[in-house]
C-alpha cells in the first residue's frame, strides 16, 4: 500500500507537469501575442510592450516553462531580469512562493487571487458534498427498499426533474424567490469561516443548496441501482439464512457494499469542483475560483487562466489518488499494488 | 461443544395446533407459485415428504425443477418476495408456514441451516470469514461474547478441516481456496448445531476431488451432530454417495420417491429411467452417442396438461386413451413405500424396465 501511494503520488507529479506544460503552450505558443491580451481596454503598444517585459513574454516558452515551474518553488520576480531590478527596483514586482504568475489586470500576484477565492469555492463544494450525499444517499435507499411502490416512483420522478433542471436555474429561484421575494433566508453572502461560523454556514447555505441539486438527484439514482444490485445478490440470501435481521441485512450487508462506489463517484466530483463551481458563484456572485477564472476568461487575463487550470487538475488528479486508496481500504478484495 | 442446551427463550417451540407430523420435517402438499407478469410460475406445485433425524434426502431434478425453491420454502427465504405459497412445513412438529416472521427468523440458521452452491458468491467479500461465522453465532446466541464466539468459530473451522484455522479466521473469502470456502460455509451452517441441514448443490462449484472431501465431511458431520440432510442436486453420483432416500422432481411435482436402492436399482417412472440411462458409465460398452432424456425441461408457467413429462416420454403408447396428456398422474405407493408418478401399469412398468431400460444402463 505504501508503495502504491508513493509511486502514485510520482505519477501525479508527472501529470501535473504535464498539463501545466500544455496549458502553456496552448496559450504562449498560440500566434496571438500574449502580451496584447494583458491589458484589456486601454491598450497602447506602451502599455502592451511594458507588460510583455514584466511578465517575461519575450523569453522563449522553453524558457517561460522553466521560469514558472521555478516560481512554484522559489517565487519570482516580475520582471526576472537583473538589469531591471538593479535600475528600476520600483517596476519590480515580487511574487512568493508558489508564484503561480502575475496578473497585469489586476496588478495582483495570482497565487494571492487564488488564496482569496479558494475558501469561497471550497465553502459551496463542501457545502454541497455534505448536502448531496447525505439526501441522495438516503433517498436512493428509500427508493431501492420500496422498489416498484410509491416512494420509489415518487423519488425517481423528483431526481429526474432535479437532474433535467439547470443547475442555474434552481440557484436563481433560490435567489429570487426564497431569499429575496419571500425573504425566508438573508441574501447570500461569503463569510469567512475563521471570521464568524455562523453567518458563514448561513451565508453558503443557498448557493451549497442550488448546487447539491443537480448531484443529489443523480446519486438518488445511482445509490437506488447500487442498492437494488447489492441487494440481489447471493450474500443477502446467505445472511438472511443465517437468521440475520432484515434491518442488520440490509444495513451491515446490503449498504456496505453499495456505498462503495458511491463513496468513490463522490469523491471524484468533489474534487472536479473544487475547481470552481462555476455557474453557481456566477449566479450568486460569490467570488471562487470558477468566477474568478470566468472573470479572467473575459478579458484573456492568461496568467490567472493557467493558474486554475493548475490547481483545478492538482484536485482532480488529487481526488483520483484518494479515491483509490480508499477503494482500497474498504474493498479487500482490491490489491493496491 | 454443543450450543443446543443454551436455554434462550427464542428456543421454546411456539404454542399452538400441531397436527402429528410424522418425521422431523414433514412435508404437506408444499406450493410455490410465483405471480409474474408472463403468468403464474408454479415453481412447487404439490410436494410432500418426510425426514428423519440423522437420515439424508437427495431431491434430485433438472435445472427449474423447483428443487432450491423448495429448500429455500422451507427457510422461509419466500416470505419477502411476492411468492404465494400454501401447505404446511413441520419441522420438529412445529408448521413453519403459519409462524410469525420473527419465530422463523430465530430458527434460521439455528435450528435449520442452509449450504449454498457458490461459495464464493455467497460470502460477503468485504468481511472476513471469522467475521461472517461470528455474525451467525451471535445472532442467536447474544449474551455469546465475542472471544467466545470467535473461539467457537475457530473450533468449528478446525472441525471442518480448515488448516490454520486461528490464522484463516481472519482472512477473507476471496483469500481460500474453492474447497475452503466451502468448507467455511459448512462451518457457518452447521455452527449453531441445526438439526436440519440442507445443502444446494454443495458440490457443484467444486472439482471432483474436493467434492467428495466435501461429502465425506458432511457424512461424518451428520454422524456426529444427527442432523437431518437434505441434499439438492442434478448430480446422481452425489446422491448414491449420500442419501437415505431420493425424491426426484419434474416439472414442480415429485415424480418418482423412495429409498436409493428402490430409486437406482427399480425405478419405475420413465424420467428416472431417462437420467439413469443418460448418465455415462465407464464400465459399459463405449457407445458413439450419449442417450439423454429428449427435449426441454417444461416451463412452468405453461406446465404441459395431464402427466407433465408426457411431450419427452417415450412410453406413452403403453397408456390408454390419452391419460397421459388429460389427466395429472398421482403419487402412488408402487410397494414397500416407493411412490411413483406414472400412468403406465405398474407391472408393465417392471417390464419394462427389464426389457427396455436395464439393458441399457
Amino acid at each position: 500500500m505504501f508503495f502504491y501511494v508513493v509511486r502514485r503520488l510520482i505519477s501525479v507529479v508527472i501529470m501535473l507537469f504535464v498539463i501545466s506544460a500544455t496549458t502553456f503552450l496552448i496559450f504562449f505558443a498560440s500566434p496571438i501575442d500574449p502580451a496584447s491580451l494583458t491589458c484589456g481596454k486601454s491598450c497602447t503598444p506602451a502599455v502592451i510592450e511594458g507588460n510583455r517585459i514584466k511578465l517575461g513574454y519575450n523569453d522563449p516558452v522553453p524558457v517561460q516553462y522553466v521560469k514558472f515551474l521555478k516560481g512554484l518553488v522559489v517565487g519570482r520576480d516580475y520582471p526576472d531580469d537583473p538589469q531591471i531590478k538593479a535600475n528600476n527596483p520600483q517596476l519590480v514586482t515580487h511574487c512568493d512562493a508558489p508564484s503561480l504568475g502575475y496578473s497585469t489586470v489586476k496588478t495582483k500576484c495570482v497565487t494571492d487571487i487564488v488564496k482569496e477565492a479558494l475558501p469561497i469555492t471550497a465553502s459551496i463544494a463542501m457545502g454541497a458534498f455534505v448536502i448531496w450525499i447525505i439526501t441522495g444517499v438516503l433517498f436512493g435507499i428509500i427508493a431501492a427498499l420500496n422498489r416498484g411502490r410509491w416512494p420509489d416512483r415518487l423519488l425517481v420522478g423528483l431526481s429526474l426533474i432535479g437532474y433535467s433542471v439547470p443547475s442555474f436555474f434552481i440557484g436563481v429561484l433560490l435567489l429570487t424567490f426564497v431569499s429575496i421575494k419571500w425573504q425566508l433566508w438573508p441574501l447570500p453572502q461569503y463569510t469567512s469561516f475563521t471570521d464568524n461560523p455562523l453567518l458563514w454556514a448561513q451565508g453558503i447555505f443557498l448557493p451549497s443548496l442550488a448546487l447539491a441539486a443537480v448531484f443529489g438527484a443523480s446519486y438518488v439514482r445511482l445509490t437506488r441501482a447500487y442498492m437494488l444490485e447489492t441487494m440481489s445478490e447471493d450474500y443477502i440470501r446467505t445472511a438472511r439464512a443465517k437468521g440475520v435481521k432484515e434491518t442488520t441485512v440490509i444495513r451491515r450487508h446490503g449498504l456496505r457494499a453499495a456505498l462503495t462506489p458511491i463513496v468513490t463517484a463522490a469523491g471524484l466530483d468533489l474534487g472536479g469542483l473544487l475547481g470552481g463551481a462555476i455557474v453557481t458563484e456566477q449566479v450568486f456572485n460569490f467570488t471562487g475560483l470558477g468566477w474568478t477564472s470566468i472573470q479572467a476568461i473575459n478579458v484573456a487575463d492568461l496568467p490567472i487562466i493557467v493558474a486554475v487550470v493548475v490547481v483545478a487538475s492538482f484536485f482532480i488528479v488529487m481526488a483520483n489518488l484518494v479515491v483509490d486508496v480508499l477503494y482500497g481500504v474498504i474493498d479487500p478484495r482490491v490489491r493496491l499494488t | 461443544m454443543a450450543l443446543r442446551d443454551a436455554t434462550t427463550p427464542a428456543q421454546a417451540p411456539a404454542s399452538g395446533p400441531t397436527t402429528s407430523a410424522a418425521g422431523y420435517l414433514e412435508l404437506r402438499d408444499l406450493k410455490v407459485h410465483f405471480p409474474t407478469d408472463d403468468g403464474l410460475v408454479k415453481a412447487v406445485d404439490g410436494l410432500s415428504f418426510t425426514l428423519d433425524r440423522g437420515q439424508t434426502i437427495g431431491i434430485v431434478g433438472e435445472s427449474g425443477s423447483g428443487k432450491s425453491v423448495t429448500s429455500q420454502a422451507i427457510l422461509g427465504l419466500h416470505r419477502r418476495t411476492r411468492a404465494k405459497t400454501s401447505g404446511s412445513i413441520f419441522l420438529d412438529g412445529e408448521d413453519l408456514m403459519t409462524v410469525n416472521n420473527e419465530r422463523l427468523r430465530t430458527l434460521r440458521g439455528n435450528k435449520m441451516a442452509m449450504i449454498f452452491q457458490d461459495p464464493l458468491s455467497a460470502l460477503h467479500p468485504y468481511y472476513t470469514i471469522g467475521n461472517q461465522i461470528v455474525e451467525g453465532i451471535r445472532v442467536h446466541h447474544p449474551d455469546m461474547s465475542k472471544t467466545a464466539a470467535k473461539n467457537r468459530t475457530i473450533d468449528m473451522l478446525e472441525r471442518v478441516g480448515i488448516p490454520n484455522p486461528k490464522k484463516r479466521v481472519d482472512q477473507y473469502p476471496h483469500e481460500f481456496s474453492g474447497g475452503m470456502r466451502q468448507r467455511a460455509m459448512i462451518a457457518m451452517a452447521l455452527s449453531n448445531d441445526p438439526s436440519l441441514l440442507i445443502a444446494d448443490e454443495p458440490t457443484t462449484a467444486l472439482d471432483v476431488t474436493v467434492q467428495a472431501q466435501i461429502l465425506d465431511l458432511m457424512r461424518d458431520l451428520q454422524q456426529e451432530f444427527g442432523s437431518a440432510i437434505i441434499m439438492i442436486t442434478h448430480d446422481l453420483g452425489v446422491v448414491a454417495e449420500m442419501a437415505d432416500e431420493i425424491l426426484v422432481m419434474y416439472g414442480g411435482k415429485a415424480v418418482e420417491h423412495g429409498t436409493v436402492d428402490q430409486v437406482f436399482y427399480t425405478p419405475e417412472m420413465p424420467y428416472a429411467w431417462g437420467l439413469l440411462t443418460s448418465m455415462p458409465r465407464l464400465d459399459r460398452v463405449r457407445k458413439e452417442r450419449l442417450d439423454p432424456v429428449p427435449g426441454n425441461p417444461p416451463s412452468l408457467i405453461n406446465v404441459p396438461s395431464g402427466c407433465a413429462f408426457h411431450p419427452r416420454c417415450g412410453y406413452r403408447s403403453e397408456v390408454p386413451d390419452d391419460d397421459c396428456r388429460a389427466v395429472v398422474p398421482e403419487l402412488l405407493d408402487a410397494g414397500g413405500g416407493h411412490l411413483v408418478r406414472c400412468h403406465i401399469p405398474p407391472p408393465r412398468r417392471r417390464e419394462l424396465y427389464e426389457s427396455d431400460v436395464k439393458p441399457r444402463l
